[in-house]
């Protein structure tokens, strides 16, 4: 339970970066720390106590195979690590034409301006 | 980890912010291995080297770090009321009954995959199997996804746009 609880405590700093800070690379940074526990959380959700990882050896007891840890969620994990790569890159793209356009990565700044 | 990312929110400097979310990325990475899932930590251990890079890239060569000046009491109260609700919310959720405890997964799917896994695919790592073979379609909506984002990062960054229709070069 308390390792569940310190995955929503991650969360949550992660959501406190997005909201409150006005430097759009923090917010940035808020995203990614909020993907890190999500990840986390799925992996601790599918791990069982004594487990070991799920690949299978050529001469194994067949009992071995009851001790294997949840592959679901680790490969559901696997395909998030890499669109949240891909999303990372995209947001730190706009973040630099952002700044080549307006001289600035305050958010308050930027959204002041019209036109 | 916990303390890595106090540090990267709380710092003025955004290098050792930056620096410091990787660390929590390779902290997270020797967490998932002590959890049995040495894909998982492989591949974080290389995304955390491409987010690294490519943060960097972001921040080292635009040198604005002093931003925040002053604090916007709205957006802290806000914070502070999401932070009690998700808190108040995730208790909820926990301590109800039906949700699994920490090391008792349910497996009632992956149970399936664990025993026919090998003799169905013919591979000895689960996790492989599961990805390139029991749920294909997810590993190709993922390679979609993956190619919309870098398709619309390399859209952003480019250098000369298309001109439209007529327009003169105005240099």
């Amino acid at each position: 339970m308390t390792v569940y609880f310190l995955c929503i405590v991650l969360l949550t700093m992660g959501l406190y970066c997005l909201v409150a800070k006005k430097n759009i690379v923090k917010k940035v940074l808020g995203i990614v720390i909020m993907d890190y526990a999500v990840n986390l959380y799925l992996i601790i959700v599918g791990y069982k106590s004594g487990g070991v990882a799920p690949i299978i050896e050529p001469d194994m007891p067949a009992a071995t195979l009851e001790r294997f840890v949840d592959p679901l969620p680790q490969a559901m994990v696997l395909t998030s690590i890499v669109i949240g790569l891909g999303v990372l890159s995209l947001m730190v793209a706009m973040c630099i034409r952002l700044y080549e356009k307006h001289g600035t990565f305050d958010m308050s700044v930027i959204s002041k301006l019209r036109g | 980890m916990i303390v890595g990312s106090i540090v990267a929110i709380e710092t003025r400097n955004l290098l050792s912010a930056v620096i410091s979310v990787a660390a929590v990325g390779f902290a997270l990475s020797v967490a998932f291995l002590f959890l049995g899932a040495p894909d998982i930590a492989i591949t974080q251990l290389v995304v955390e080297v491409l987010v690294l890079i490519i943060l960097i890239r972001g921040t080292i060569l635009l040198d604005n770090t002093a931003v925040e000046s002053h604090r916007d009491t709205l957006a802290v109260v806000t914070s502070l009321i999401f932070f009690g609700l998700v808190l108040g919310f995730g208790a909820m959720i926990f301590g109800g009954r039906g949700f699994p405890e920490f090391g008792e997964p349910v497996m009632r799917v992956s149970r399936v995959y664990v025993h026919t896994g090998l003799p169905a695919t013919h591979c000895a790592n689960i996790v492989t199997s599961v990805i390139l073979d029991f749920r294909a379609y997810d590993t190709m909506g993922e390679a979609t996804v993956l190619f919309t984002s870098i398709l619309g990062a390399l859209a952003l960054l480019r250098r000369d746009g298309k001109k439209k229709e007529g327009e003169v070069v105005a240099a």
